[in-house]
């Protein structure tokens, strides 16, 4: 047998202080209202630090020094300046990159070699790309506006944007939402998840050292009540929301009647579609990348395996082989697959939802693993014999569960991967062109990976259908969300 | 030789292509006529008539869907005295005309400018293309009765939605003479239905009913109502078009928000390889 | 073994009575998508192989490697030196394991023979008109039985890429299967020539008809065309065979030629056994680097695994 032995990335690249507060203005301050909470790593439950709790004082403060930056220094500034600053950004990005990575997967639980080769490249490119928009709105695409209702031709900034982002991609969520939100000439008040905030109080580290005009970016860091007060307070004049399709509705509720614009990027069960004919090799590694990805924790994920009967049970064997070999465990291992479980609540409600598929009647299985003593962790896992039915097929699990249903025809997968309120994103496995671009244009998702999974670039517009929310997010469709157009 | 008796028209709803009753039986007097008094029964079978015309229309064609809407301008230009007849100035009818003129052409240009190929950094093929959000229940401005009618009608169906319409209150009986044009241009029944009578009764039922995929508030005057129909709109995460200001001029071009306000942006990756 | 091995064994051997029969199986093969498979591949070099996992890993790849010199200026006196490196690799350290084999063109066989008898290192022997196979069948034939005289118990054949390429399927796989009658006794490796194929699909229809047709081992590249192994080739091939395996109950050997020069290199193919068709194959009886200039290189790292310093070419014999 060839035993790899542990390869850790070194923790010492990363500085954590025992105490944060929150940004404000262009600087870390305490909280006047609010209490302070802990960040733990969900691989070891150790404590990683101290992070303050923004009040409804606080959440004002910082409403209020984003309004004043908006309207004195980022709003007036020509863009080619704000451009400068985030390709400043972009660049300080990449060059702490390791550092980010590793505090990410410390603080979040996702294996080292995800948010060394996923998750900061994109950020960085994230900044890259959105940099150079702020000096060319007018190019963007939206046409003239209403004369009688706008003055002006080019695309204004809508104000102070309120941007609250979920713990499973902490730093590349921020990136898509500020990076835009700034290129547009808005100024914003974001609020990272209570799990995860680590990593943006290092972005707002960062935002010192480019110089970045205070109170342009400001993090207020604390729970739901922190975020509802953020999302509600009346000098915002656009919400940003991504994380679950219920909070989602509370805030479309919220902002009901207002002036502020809302874009929202909410939950999933896409479906993965594979038919007789695929490239079986790589589709397996689709599905793996699609479920397993991130410990599951992807809005877009591939949790619904439609697979073609005829080809079932040959997939099924290839996917149990390839899950074997996957490697469950400490996130800092360079040979890691899947991480920790971002929280015991999560964990908690992978389990629910598992032993509720088992007791529907869908069959269990995972590889075999040791998982860690400490911290949260599931084995990866499969269900088949899964009907529409089932919980399983239907609620997003948000973890490393994969359900897995058969299909005969074409037509009978489109209809079980659009028999769901959500409409994310899709794949679909064929080695025959014409039939990708007939159920592309059938499945109703915003995005569709055919003959890949999981493939994400800021050029690429991001965003679903029905209650998987509303608004593009990355290419030129994300200055929408960000402009007065 | 006593003078000719005039046969009156009934003011009906148009549902699916077909011009019943209010399954309530009752009517409102409104503009020297009586006219359907919706309930909230005709407001889900117009619903079911959206929805059941939706996949045709959004699988149209492009050119089609221009064509028909051309087709429409045809039968507006044509039919002009009989909006006049309702108080409608020519000027209003001849913009009502201009703007299904305009918005045909559009059909099978947005997808290009709103769309398009994106230079991922990878071995993909990447292209964003615009497809209809789906069913739109639309509230149309109290007035102008014709030209906002169909300055929010014409935005919604030539992407591909299929739309179910309050018309204005006050002034349904160009939204029923509109009907009737739509009913002799070749569009398909159910991709426009339209409801008379009081906001209040249908517009909610709208706004909550989850086979909806969007709504457009524009002719909802009283905030409050709009918040409320926009609160009920979150339950299924409905598109929501907020109302607009009361000096909103009808007659200035229009840009293409109404549009792409109803639009659902569909990605699709593909990897280059032999 | 299940009947329904048996019998999927017994319909694979009817194959290759006809064309037709031969095309309708390959073509029905999955396809395998470009992209896809040099991710899983990269994805796979990404792996981090350290401290004991590397020890065990290079003594591996040591044991994998087929030593070869196929050069026009070949000459007894080179490939005795070359023999005698295979033996004692590192000649300061008694613990470094031997090579897999010695791989030279059949005029050079008698004088490798001479070094090798009775050491364990086998000896690989070029042969059907090596590199191009561009030669009349009988003369393939002859070139392959001298090779085996002489004593090389490894053929590597060539296939024909020409007719390949055109569709006549049925005329390799006779060609495969009367170099495997011809090699007796001798394993019989079947180069693909996979830069010659130009696809994916073509790698994975091309292993099964080596497979199908009696090869021992599949091997990638003759070395003297531009594109020799890559890690998406082998891949490609890996899956191969543990697919015929799986259905036929026979394993065969993959060896990647040409191009695997560091250690690093040949970790991350020893990953990629490990992860897809697993322990079955991590040995030289299943597994082989074709290769000149990696031996030095494992060498090096070897050493400095067990000394803690960087070793430099200069302490390392350059045959």
């Amino acid at each position: 047998m060839f035993e790899y032995a542990p390869a850790p990335e070194s923790r010492s690249v990363v500085d954590i202080r025992p105490s944060y507060g929150l940004f404000i203005g262009g600087r870390f301050v305490d909280p006047t209202d609010g209490g302070s909470f802990k960040s733990i790593n969900p691989a070891s439950e150790e404590v990683l630090a101290e992070v303050a709790e923004a009040g409804a004082q606080d959440v004002d403060r910082a409403v209020r020094a984003a309004r004043e930056a908006y309207e004195k220094v980022w709003g007036p500034m020509p863009g080619r300046d704000r451009a400068k600053y985030l390709f400043r950004i972009a660049r300080i990005i990449q060059e702490r990159s390791r550092e980010l990575a590793v505090l990410e997967s410390l603080d979040n639980g996702k294996p080292i070699k995800e948010s060394r080769d996923v998750d900061l490249p994109l950020v960085a490119a994230h900044f890259f790309y959105y940099a150079g928009w702020a000096d060319k709105l007018a190019y963007a695409g939206f046409g003239q506006r209403p004369t009688s209702q706008h003055s002006g031709t080019d695309p204004r900034p809508l104000g102070v944007a309120a941007q609250v982002i979920p713990w499973n991609f902490p730093l590349l969520m921020l990136a898509w939402k500020i990076a835009p939100a700034l290129a547009a000439g808005n100024t914003v008040v974001l609020k990272p998840a209570e799990t995860t905030p680590l990593s943006a109080l290092l972005f707002a580290e960062i935002c010192q050292q480019a110089d970045l005009p205070a109170g342009v970016v400001n993090i207020v860091t604390g729970a739901g009540e922190t975020g509802r007060t953020l999302v509600e307070h009346p000098g915002v004049d656009k919400v940003a929301f991504t994380g679950s399709t219920e909070v989602g509705r509370a805030i479309a509720r919220a902002v009901a009647g207002t002036r502020k614009k809302l874009t929202l990027e909410l939950g999933g069960k896409a479906a993965n579609i594979v038919f007789d004919d695929a490239p079986i090799d790589q589709a397996v590694e689709g599905i793996v990348n699609g479920i397993f990805f991130n410990q599951g924790h992807v809005c877009c994920a591939g949790s619904r395996l439609l697979v073609q009967e005829s080809v079932a049970d040959r997939v099924l064997e290839s996917l149990k082989r390839r899950m074997a070999q996957l490697r469950v465990g400490d996130p800092l291992d360079k040979n890691t697959d899947i991480g920790a479980i971002n929280s015991a609540a999560q964990l908690a409600r992978i389990r629910e939802l598992s032993e509720a598929g088992a007791a529907e009647g869908a069959e269990r299985w995972s590889p075999p693993c040791q998982l860690p003593e400490r911290g949260f962790w599931f084995a990866p896992t499969i269900f088949t014999g899964v009907t529409q039915a089932h919980r399983i097929a239907r609620e997003e699990i948000f973890g490393p569960v994969l359900s897995v249903l058969t299909f005969r025809t074409p037509a009978e997968a489109v209809e079980k991967a659009n028999n769901t309120p959500y409409g994310l994103s899709a794949g679909i496995w064929t080695d025959k062109g014409s039939r990708i671009l007939w159920m592309a244009d059938r499945l109703r998702a915003g995005v569709v990976w055919a003959n890949t999974f999981n493939k994400f670039d800021p050029t690429s517009p991001f965003g679903g259908y029905k209650e998987s929310g509303y608004g593009r997010e990355g290419g030129r469709h994300g200055l929408e969300g960000y402009l007065n157009v | 030789m006593s003078e000719r008796v005039a046969v009156r028209k009934t003011y009906k709803l148009f549902i699916g292509g077909k011009f019943p009753r209010s399954e309530s039986g009752r009517s409102y007097l409104v503009q020297d006529a009586n006219v359907a008094l919706s309930s909230r029964k005709d407001a889900r079978d117009a619903v079911v008539a959206a929805r059941a015309a939706a996949k045709g229309w959004a699988g149209a064609t492009a050119y089609n869907r221009g064509q028909i809407l051309y087709r429409v301008a045809e039968m507006l230009e044509g039919r002009r005295e009989q909006f006049v007849a309702l108080g409608v100035s020519d000027e209003e009818v001849y913009a009502a005309v201009d703007r299904w003129v305009w918005y045909a052409g559009w059909s099978d240009k947005l997808p290009q400018v709103y769309g398009g190929a994106n230079p991922v950094a990878g071995p993909y093929f990447n292209l964003s293309a615009p497809e209809p959000t789906g069913v739109v229940a639309v509230v149309a401005p109290e007035a102008p009765a014709l030209l906002g009618l169909v300055s929010v009608v014409a935005p919604a169906i030539v992407t591909g939605n299929t739309v179910v319409v309050a018309a204005s209150p006050s002034a349904p009986l160009a939204a029923v003479t509109l009907a009737e044009v739509l009913a002799t241009s070749d569009l398909p029944g159910g991709v426009v239905n339209i409801l008379t009578g009081r906001l209040s009764e249908t517009v909610p039922t709208l706004a909550a009913h989850m086979d909806v995929n969007a709504i457009d508030l524009t002719g909802v005057t009283d905030p409050d109502l709009a918040a409320d129909l926009e609160v009920r709109a979150a339950e299924n995460l409905k598109r929501v078009l907020r109302p607009v200001p009361a000096e909103y001029d009808w007659y200035a071009d229009p840009g293409i928000t109404r549009m792409t306000s109803l639009l659902e942006t569909k990605t699709v990756w593909h990897p280059k390889g032999v | 073994m299940t009947a329904t091995t048996t019998s999927a064994r017994s319909d694979l051997s009817e194959l290759g009575r006809s064309e037709t029969a031969l095309r309708t199986f390959l073509h029905g093969l999955p396809g395998v998508d470009q992209v896809g498979a040099e991710q899983r591949a990269a994805q796979l070099g990404t792996r981090s192989i350290k401290t004991t996992a590397k020890a065990q890993a290079i003594d591996l790849a040591i044991r994998m490697v087929d030593l070869t010199t196929l050069e026009g200026a070949d000459t007894p006196g080179k490939v005795r030196a070359l023999a005698a490196k295979a033996l004692r690799p590192d000649p300061a350290d008694p613990s470094c394991p031997h090579v897999g084999a010695v791989c030279v063109y059949p005029t050079m066989v008698p004088h490798v023979a001479e070094v090798l008898r009775g050491s364990g290192v086998h000896l690989a022997s070029v042969a059907t008109a090596f590199p191009s196979g561009q030669a009349p069948l009988e003369v393939k034939l002859a070139d392959t039985r001298a090779a085996v005289e002489a004593g090389a118990d490894e053929i590597d054949m060539v296939i024909n890429r020409g007719a390949f390429l055109a569709g006549r399927y049925k005329e390799v796989y006779d060609e495969i299967v009367a170099t495997k009658e011809a090699s007796g006794d001798a394993h019989l490796k079947v180069i693909l020539e996979t830069g010659e194929l130009a696809t994916y699909d073509n790698v994975r229809r091309a292993s099964w008809l080596a497979m199908l047709a009696g090869g021992d081992f599949i091997k990638t590249s003759t070395g003297k065309v531009p594109v020799a192994a890559t890690p998406p080739v082998t891949l490609v091939m890996l899956e191969a065979v543990r697919d015929f395996r799986a259905a036929t109950g026979r394993q065969v050997g993959v060896k990647p030629a040409g191009g695997i020069r560091t250690t690093k290199d040949a970790i991350k193919y020893l990953v990629m056994i490990n992860e897809t068709v697993g322990a079955d194959w991590l040995d030289p009886d299943w597994f082989r680097f074709g290769a000149s200039s990696l031996l030095n290189d494992l060498l090096m790292q070897r050493t400095k695994l067990t000394t803690g310093v960087y070793s430099g070419p200069d302490y390392f014999t350059l045959d």
